[in-house]
């Protein structure tokens, strides 16, 4: 077992080295984003296409700031879901759905009225005006929902080892476990670095989707 | 690995008698909850704003200010409590640290948009009536800032509350302990009354926060 920062920074064995526990996280924020995707974006869409209902989605989203992310995964974890990759990744993509979910909703709601009436004028049906006007008109927002997602599903992603998952989270909480600091040093390094490159490439692509999006980002809950 | 639980087999997901046996383990949760909150948004807001009156001399101090701030925002709860325990150790003083980062994070952020939100003839007025920098501050524009610095308080509560339950691995107690624990031992009851607990604390947090603003700004009622 590794000793020093500088061994568990480079630690390589294949089920428990950084890069095993790396891929183990990716796995999970992957597998949770697309789900939430899966499931947001359409009813997003389709209730910011219709004008309705979306503001009970957003006020769900906003109380599920107050819901503690380790208490849900902790919750499914002593359900009969039992822990595994599932459990998991079913928390992750619950706590990306909301960030999708509202953007999805809001982008759509908030395009230009007098663009969907002019739409409507030449004849376009319902169907036309989402997918050639509306749709391409949110885009901006849709990707700032997925990019929120994404943030926050690396973030929590973490607390997968608090129930036995894998993971970097794994470094933490076994460092910490066993007052272990150089494991958990380089734990607590390699999540902030995941975290601060990826938030990085995120805003570097959402600038080449939406050229007029600055740097601010909302608030987010992890 | 089943540790003793307090009560029966059949592990239900609600128990009156996990909510007698366990009243005193709960209260105790409550007060470490609540007062590591209270610490950690005031230090929160009291560092907040000498650093958003920084920011808003200039747009560079501005853009460096919510840069770096934003920075600490990116990484990860567990992370950031992980990295400051070689300093402050196994102890609540961790938790208070790393969530008056983020609380701060929040704060400056709303209370530069607060300040630039105050008309300018409204200042200028002030400044008419022969009112110095200071007390144009106090008496002008920190007031008309004070809904949406207000408004940054209650999410910083709210997500605090909600982050804090992960500081359990830094041994800090509250909900997070007894979430953690009802996992370990397997005992739904105790995992569920914690979670249901540390929401309902954060809902009630917020709302007298809501009447707090409101017996603060009457102007602002509509």
């Amino acid at each position: 077992m590794p000793t020093t920062l500088t061994q568990w920074l480079t630690y390589g064995d294949p089920t428990m080295g950084v890069m095993a526990r790396l891929v183990e996280h990716l796995a999970y924020t992957g597998a949770a984003v697309l789900i939430a995707c899966a499931v947001g974006l359409p009813l997003g869409i389709l209730l910011g296409h219709r004008g309705r209902g979306g503001q009970v989605a957003i006020a769900l989203a906003g109380t599920g700031r107050a819901v503690p992310t380790l208490g849900v995964i902790v919750l499914f974890a002593v359900s009969p879901l039992g822990t595994g990759f599932t459990t998991v990744v079913v928390a992750l993509a619950l706590f990306a759905l909301p960030p999708v979910l509202t953007n999805a909703y809001v982008g759509v709601r908030e395009v230009d009225r007098g663009a969907v009436e002019a739409a409507r004028g030449m004849g376009m049906t319902g169907a036309q005006v989402l997918r050639r006007v509306e749709l391409p008109l949110a885009v901006p927002l849709l990707a700032a929902g997925v990019r929120s997602a994404v943030l926050q599903v690396i973030a929590t992603a973490t607390l997968a080892a608090a129930i036995g998952g894998g993971g970097l989270g794994r470094f933490l909480l076994d460092g910490l476990g066993s007052q272990d600091y150089p494991q958990l040093e380089a734990g607590a390094v390699l999540v902030a670095a995941l975290a601060l490159v990826v938030e990085l490439l995120l805003s570097v692509m959402q600038r080449l989707v939406d050229p007029s999006s600055s740097s601010e980002r909302k608030s987010r809950v992890r | 690995m089943a540790p003793s639980r307090i009560v029966d087999t059949p592990n239900p997901w609600f128990s009156e008698q996990y909510l007698q046996q366990g009243r005193s383990q709960l209260l105790t949760a409550l007060q470490q909850h609540v007062t590591i909150t209270v610490v950690a948004v005031l230090a929160g807001l009291v560092l907040s704003l000498p650093l958003a009156l920084l920011a808003r001399r200039s747009r560079t101090l501005e853009t460096v200010v919510i840069g770096a701030t934003g920075v600490v925002y990116t990484i990860p709860s567990l992370a950031l409590f992980a990295l400051l325990v070689p300093v402050t150790g196994y102890s609540e003083k961790t938790a208070e640290v790393a969530l008056a980062a983020y609380s701060l994070v929040i704060l400056v952020r709303n209370t530069v948009t607060g300040l630039a939100l105050v008309p300018p003839d409204v200042v200028e007025a002030a400044r008419g009536m022969g009112l110095g920098a200071g007390r144009r501050l106090l008496r002008v524009e920190l007031p008309l800032a004070l809904p949406s610095i207000v408004a940054g308080i209650r999410v910083a509560t709210v997500s605090t509350i909600s982050l804090l339950t992960v500081a359990a691995y830094v041994g800090t107690g509250g909900f997070g302990q007894l979430i953690d624990q009802g996992f370990r031992a397997d005992y739904r009851a105790q995992v569920v009354t914690a979670c249901l607990a540390c929401v309902l604390l954060a809902l009630v947090a917020d709302l007298l926060l809501l009447l707090l603003q409101r017996l603060l700004t009457p102007w602002t009622r509509v």
